[in-house]
């Protein structure tokens, strides 16, 4: 039972990573691609890390799996973060709103 | 049946092959470090599906984080020294020379020569074999710890192991002979956000390049791997400016250098010098040799690394007071 249940919310969070993989190719400038990747792959990575954390063998992995997530979580939102603030500087003058 | 999963491996091959080419074709080279770097992620991925996750905890934090970062930081030294910097229009460097057809020659040959020398071990190599997987297994016992990996690298062939610390070593020294002086270029501002991450972030890597090292005893992972990780750490000082080498620190920087190889070669002398063969460990004390080797050639491996990313000897210049 808690397998079908992990699997299907695994599915769930691929579904959130193809979400922001369209959103990255075909919304028009950075910021809205930007936003459309970490919104989406932040919910897809949480969900997917959930469906494993059901499947895990014990409480020392899921301990591991949940460190993983908070690492890669907090690591996507400040590239994410860097990444707009590189592209707003590097743009021309009068254009930073 | 064949089993699903080689739709997967098939479409994960390819992507690996589409992924160098790209890297080595495109024009703009901050394109080709990012697919550069997908491309070491992919073949960590690979090396998971071949089941040799050892490879892939190497090629993941060396082969991709570490140098990664490398070819980031001569980026923009390069868009530093060519005045290209923090203009979005100049993403890319064109170089000022193009390369002379010689050395394109040169290195296409070199490298056809390489994977001339593969083709002909693969193909000469036994299509099937029982390998050395029977005899790593009969000699575990002796070897001091319980991961056949790390018996084979630290114990059967510490040799080879050696030799890659002292390449490591080498590259150092030449960087060093290299580039000299203090770096003039404006440290990058990369704001409070990304701060804080680093805040965060540092003592964990220290946790986890030293559970690495510790858990390659008998799980994949050990020197290489932690001393990748742990490196991180001297990146994540140096960009955020709270370590900036100064010339009073190059005694320590040298001495950390050296540490692993000293020390792995000692071990090797200290051993032939009983009556044994360098690298053969009396049994009794093969796990505390091998833990204070693998120990020390991580901190060599993680300022070493460290030390290459930073890229030139902090020594004051006469030029530089000129230049200040």
């Amino acid at each position: 039972m808690l397998d079908i249940l992990g699997a299907a919310l695994i599915g769930l969070g691929t579904v959130f990573f193809v979400a922001g993989t369209v959103g990255l190719l075909r919304f028009p400038d950075i910021f809205c691609r930007l936003h459309a990747l970490t919104k989406a792959d932040g919910l897809g990575l949480a969900l997917i890390a959930l469906g494993v954390a059901l499947m895990a063998d014990g409480a020392g992995d899921v301990v591991r799996i949940t460190l993983i997530w908070f690492f890669v979580a907090v690591a996507g939102a400040t590239c994410g973060h860097l990444i707009a603030r590189y592209a707003r500087r590097a743009m021309p003058e009068g254009r930073h709103d | 049946m064949t089993d699903p999963v080689i739709i997967f491996d098939l479409l994960l091959a390819a992507a690996v092959v589409a992924l160098a080419v790209a890297s080595l074709s495109v024009r703009d080279l901050f394109v080709a470090i990012v697919l550069f770097i997908t491309f070491g992620l992919l073949s960590a991925l690979s090396w998971v599906r071949l089941a040799a996750p050892d490879v892939a905890l190497a090629e993941a934090a060396i082969g991709t984080g570490v140098t990664g970062a490398l070819l980031l930081k001569t980026l923009r030294h390069l868009r530093y020294v060519s005045g290209t910097l923090d203009r979005a229009e100049a993403l890319s460097v064109t170089p000022a020379a193009p390369v002379p057809a010689p050395v394109i020659w040169a290195n296409a040959a070199f490298c056809g020569l390489v994977t001339l020398g593969l083709a002909v071990a693969f193909l000469g190599a036994p299509r099937s074999g029982p390998g050395f997987d029977a005899l790593v297994a009969e000699a575990m016992p002796a070897s001091g710890v319980d991961h056949p990996v790390t018996a084979v690298l630290l114990n059967f062939r510490a040799y080879d192991t050696l030799m890659e610390v002292v390449v490591l070593l080498a590259a150092v020294i030449a960087v060093w002979q290299i580039e000299r002086g203090l770096s003039d270029a404006p440290a990058p501002v990369l704001g409070a956000v990304w701060e804080g991450f680093a805040r965060l972030t540092l003592p964990a890597i220290v946790v986890v390049g030293t559970y690495l090292l510790w858990k390659g005893a008998e799980a994949p992972g050990g020197a290489f791997q932690g001393g990748a990780v742990l490196a991180a750490v001297g990146l994540l000082l140096l960009l955020s400016r709270l370590y900036v080498p100064q010339p009073s620190h190059r005694g320590v920087a040298r001495w950390a250098f050296v540490l692993g190889t000293g020390a792995f070669a000692g071990v090797a002398l200290l051993v032939a010098g009983g009556g044994r063969v360098a690298f053969e460990y009396p049994p009794e004390h093969a796990k505390t040799l091998i833990l204070l080797i693998e120990g020390l050639v991580t901190i060599s491996i993680a300022v070493t690394l460290a030390a290459l990313f930073h890229g030139r000897e902090p020594v004051a210049l006469r030029s530089d007071r000129g230049r200040a």
